[in-house]
């Protein structure tokens, strides 16, 4: 028997995918035979057990593990096979072709970095067929060959593959997605697999086996502008380690990372790793690497870390294609957990613009509802702000997953960015943020200081709900308690600051908000807790406090919310004080809040000790 | 090498993600190649730290060297090291004579679902490799089990990318696989570039044998080799077309799905 004894040099993930019944383990099984892959007595294994079922043999068997794939004689999940081939270590996955277990071939192409896509050339171009193409472009799969199989059935003939051939590529051409090959093989009797097919003259392109050889490992992702999404930060020792997947780009130490859609900035001191001598400096796109900075800024999970010159996109809003596999159909309106890289938020389905039939991808419009294996084009809406790509341009940090209850029930990539009300000023925010001179005091040299963080606690509601009561209430407790707070009453900016606006312009939101935000952020900058209400701005409250969010970003909000009688709050709000209110305990609820947040130090004093970072 | 830190870096972020996602995580050691490796992986992604417990189901039939080696590890590595043990069967006088199937269910299966119940665990971390045997060769990097430790194979999760299920129903748990994708060589060729300590059964000292797989004493036999180090074996595996597990009496026939739905493993 025939060994491979080359070292591997590389990994390689191939997807086998098509119709069900179209050959996929048989083809799978006759390239590991075929290529002396198989351990031995397995395949004397195989036989036995199909001699003893009264069964011909069947290939497929070889990775059709259970019991009930081999009786009804289909694949149900995904198999990760090992293959090695000169110098190239190959994992190939058999996906499943039954309708049935589509999440499972999608699992197993989301792995891959190029694919077999096979084609029974009797019975030609199925749904399957269709589909499974269609989702591997979805996917990102790129690389990929179409596998013209059972072509002995056929007498072997040309014009039977060149019809199939054709019929295919005028499919793929719609979503612009190109075939490296289409190979005429027979699964079953080893032509055009390992070997090249007597039966088949005419044909003298790649074997299927050459053409694993010439795909590609995706390398160029390194020379894309940097993207990290961090994953973790760990304190296991002196060191505040941030780790997190590079998934483009490169970064070394001494780089000024822009953390998205925090803005927080600061400089890479070193690269970590445990047992590499010596310590590395560097680290580029595949790598799970870790960091410490020259700055204890506060970033977490979800964030993308990247150069300033290239950011990535933030927003509330994109849209995108989407597949859905949730036992329950996707409706609009509900809500769902969205996981774009790292970062997990609540999302709701803006709107559904229409869904795709993959037979035909003719395009039905209007619909509520997303059902189970259809493709959808969608907007989605986000409780916060999302850092992101569009997937043409970065293909991890542009796709994303939805998470329904307990399971990941869809997945889809990014196409466009969809702006939404705060795209200015978050703008602004970030220009601003990048440009801001700093003193040597640092942040944290105030917080040690001072026994607490800034933050601002923001007071919504209508009229004479107590708002302004309750915050002079709060900042006299705060400072009696020895906190430097300031109570930022708008009337205040109106004649001073605000001077200069027409008359028409002191009656809209949108300016008045914009230089209330700019001032609560100069102040929280200060250190202070801020406290402040919308008073200025009437029934625009929710507008207003949106700009101010917005322009403090990233310090804490603590959102309360004030009203007579029961109502929906404004989103995000953190205490909800309905009917008449008792003002002490309404402090109380704001001071423990502040205190869950990490503002406040446990204690005052020489070394305050905080319970979170923020 | 390029291949073996690519695996690395797989490993890696999904040791992340468990730790990130599960409060009360852990992580099983038989102390063999590919327990260990995974492991030393574990001190990769956490820098040099193992932040969680390490499980040893013991079934009182492991081969005496391989608890030393556990508890000197143990000692060198700060290890936060649980061992569990189905003492009830064992008294009751449990062993591989009774049946493999019906012994490894007992000891270690049950001895397994005990530990876990015990001290509540929501995610274990484990080393198996999908090249190992065929119903391996279909799980998923993160792979719920249901109230009884049962893997229902026909309806698992969708795995897209790098996002994996961390979200479960209570009662229920995830298993972590994050050595899918390892096949036994590059565990051998990844010991040899780390240097990771292993127990010396593993190689021939003389008598023209060694372990290739490491289980419980009556169930395991050596294989005929020579290779009396690390390069040696890998130099062995290249060659060879004998399966790994084929010293493990568990694998024949279809005792290992039918141990694996059950929970084993
Ligand atoms: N005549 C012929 N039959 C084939 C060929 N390839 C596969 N088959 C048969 O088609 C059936 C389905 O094959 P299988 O590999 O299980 O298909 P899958 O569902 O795509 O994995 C089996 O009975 C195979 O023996 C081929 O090239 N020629
Ligand atoms: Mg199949």
């Amino acid at each position: 028997m025939q060994v491979n004894v080359t070292k591997p040099s590389e990994n390689l993930n191939i997807v086998i995918v098509g119709h069900v019944d179209h050959g996929k383990s048989t083809l799978l099984g006759r390239l590991y035979a075929d290529t002396g892959s198989l351990p031995d007595g397995k395949l004397e294994k195989v036989q036995a057990i199909c001699k003893q079922q009264g069964k011909e043999f069947e290939y497929a068997f070889l990775f059709d593990a259970f019991l009930e794939e081999q009786e009804q004689g289909i694949t149900i999940d995904t198999a990760r096979t090992f293959f090695m081939w000169k110098g190239r270590q190959y994992i190939i996955i058999d996906a499943p072709g039954h309708k049935e277990f589509l999440k499972n071939m999608i699992s197993g192409a989301a792995r891959a970095e190029a694919a077999l896509l096979l084609i029974d050339a009797l019975e030609g171009v199925k749904e399957q067929s269709k589909k499974h193409g269609y989702l591997l472009s979805l996917l990102g799969v790129r690389q990929f060959a179409v596998v013209v199989n059972k072509m002995d059935l056929v007498g072997y003939r040309q014009d039977v593959f060149d019809g199939i051939e054709k019929e295919y590529r005028e499919f793929l051409g719609q979503f612009k997605a190109v075939p490296a090959q289409f190979i005429p093989v027979s699964a079953k009797l080893g032509d055009n697999i390992a070997n090249r097919s007597q039966a088949m003259s005419w044909y003298s392109g790649p074997t299927v086996l050459d053409t694993l050889s010439a795909f590609q490992k995706e390398t160029a992702r390194s020379e894309q502008p940097l993207r990290l999404s961090v994953q973790d930060v760990y304190k296991f020792d002196a060191r505040r380690i941030i780790t997190g997947r590079i998934t483009a780009g490169r970064l070394k130490v001494g780089d000024h990372l822009v953390f998205s859609p925090s803005n927080k900035r600061a400089n890479i001191r070193t690269v970590e790793a445990f047992n590499i001598e010596p310590q590395p400096t560097e680290g580029q796109a595949g790598q799970s690497i870790g960091i410490t900075l020259d700055e204890q800024i506060f970033v977490e999970r979800g964030e993308i870390a990247s150069h300033q010159e290239h950011l990535p996109s933030v927003s509330t809003a994109f849209r995108a294609n989407l597949f859905w596999l949730g036992k329950k159909p996707l409706e609009k309106g509900r809500k769902y957990l969205l996981r774009v890289a790292t970062k997990e938020v609540d999302c709701e389905v803006a709107s559904i613009h229409r869904i795709i039939d993959t037979m035909d991808l003719a395009q039905q419009q209007g619909s509520n509802s997303v059902g189970k294996n259809q493709v959808a084009e969608l907007t989605l809406r986000t409780k916060a702000p999302v850092a992101f790509d569009l997937s043409a341009s970065f293909e991890a940090t542009g796709r994303f997953v939805l998470v329904d209850e307990y399971d990941i029930a869809g997945g889809g990539i990014i196409t466009e960015l969809v702006h939404d009300d705060q795209e200015f000023l978050r703008e602004e925010a970030r220009r601003r943020d990048f440009a801001w001179v700093k003193g040597e005091v640092t942040v944290e040299d105030r917080a040690q200081q001072y026994g607490h963080r800034a933050a601002i606690v923001l007071i919504t509601g209508g009229r004479h709900t107590g708002k302004s009561f309750l915050a002079r209430k709060l900042e006299g407790r705060l400072v009696a308690d020895g906190r430097h707070a300031y109570l930022l009453d708008g009337e205040n900016l109106r004649r001073g600051l605000d001077a200069d606006l027409s008359e028409e312009e002191r009656g809209q939101t949108t300016e008045m908000a914009r230089r209330y935000g700019e001032v609560a952020r100069l102040l929280i900058d200060t250190g202070l807790i801020v406290v402040s209400t919308t008073n200025p701005f009437g029934m625009a409250y929710r507008e207003a406090s949106e700009a101010i969010r917005t322009l403090v970003h990233p310090a804490p909000v603590i959102a309360v919310h004030m009203s007579k009688t029961a109502e929906e709050p404004p989103p995000n709000t953190d205490v909800v004080l309905t009917g008449p209110t008792d003002f002490d305990a309404a402090t109380a609820r704001i001071l423990d809040e502040l205190k869950r947040r990490g503002v406040l130090a446990q204690a005052i004093g020489a070394k305050p000790v905080f319970q979170y970072s923020i | 090498m390029k291949h073996l830190r690519q695996l690395e870096d797989q490993s890696v972020y999904i040791l992340r993600e468990a730790y990130k996602h599960f409060n009360n995580l852990a992580m099983l050691w038989s102390m063999g190649k590919d327990s260990t490796v995974l492991l030393w992986l574990a001190r990769k992604a956490f820098f040099g730290h193992v932040p969680f417990p390490l499980l040893h189901v013991d079934t009182s039939y492991k081969i005496p060297a391989m608890i030393e080696y556990r508890d000197r590890l143990a000692r060198e590595w700060r290890l936060d090291l649980v061992v569990g043990q189905n003492k009830e069967a064992l008294a009751a006088g449990m062993n591989h004579t009774l049946g493999r199937v019906v012994c490894c269910t007992a000891l270690k299966t049950n001895g397994l679902k005990q530990l876990l119940e015990n001290k509540g665990y929501t995610g274990v971390i484990l080393g198996v490799r999908a090249d190992e045997e065929g119903t391996r060769a279909k799980e998923r990097y993160f792979s719920p089990r249901d109230k009884h430790g049962d893997w229902d194979f026909r309806d698992q999760p969708p795995e897209l990318w790098d996002q994996y299920k961390t979200t479960f129903p209570p009662g229920t748990h995830i298993r972590i696989h994050p050595l899918l994708d390892w096949t036994e060589i590059n565990i051998w060729e990844y010991i040899k570039l780390e240097n990771i300590p292993f127990i010396d059964l593993y190689l021939d000292k003389g008598d023209g044998t060694r372990y290739r797989s490491l289980g419980c004493a009556p169930c395991t036999t050596p294989i005929k080799s020579t290779a009396k180090t690390v390069d040696d074996i890998i130099e062995e595996l290249r060659h060879t077309t004998v399966a790994e597990r084929s010293g493990r009496a568990q694998d024949e026939g279809r005792g290992m799905e039918l141990l694996r739905k059950d929970g084993y493993m």
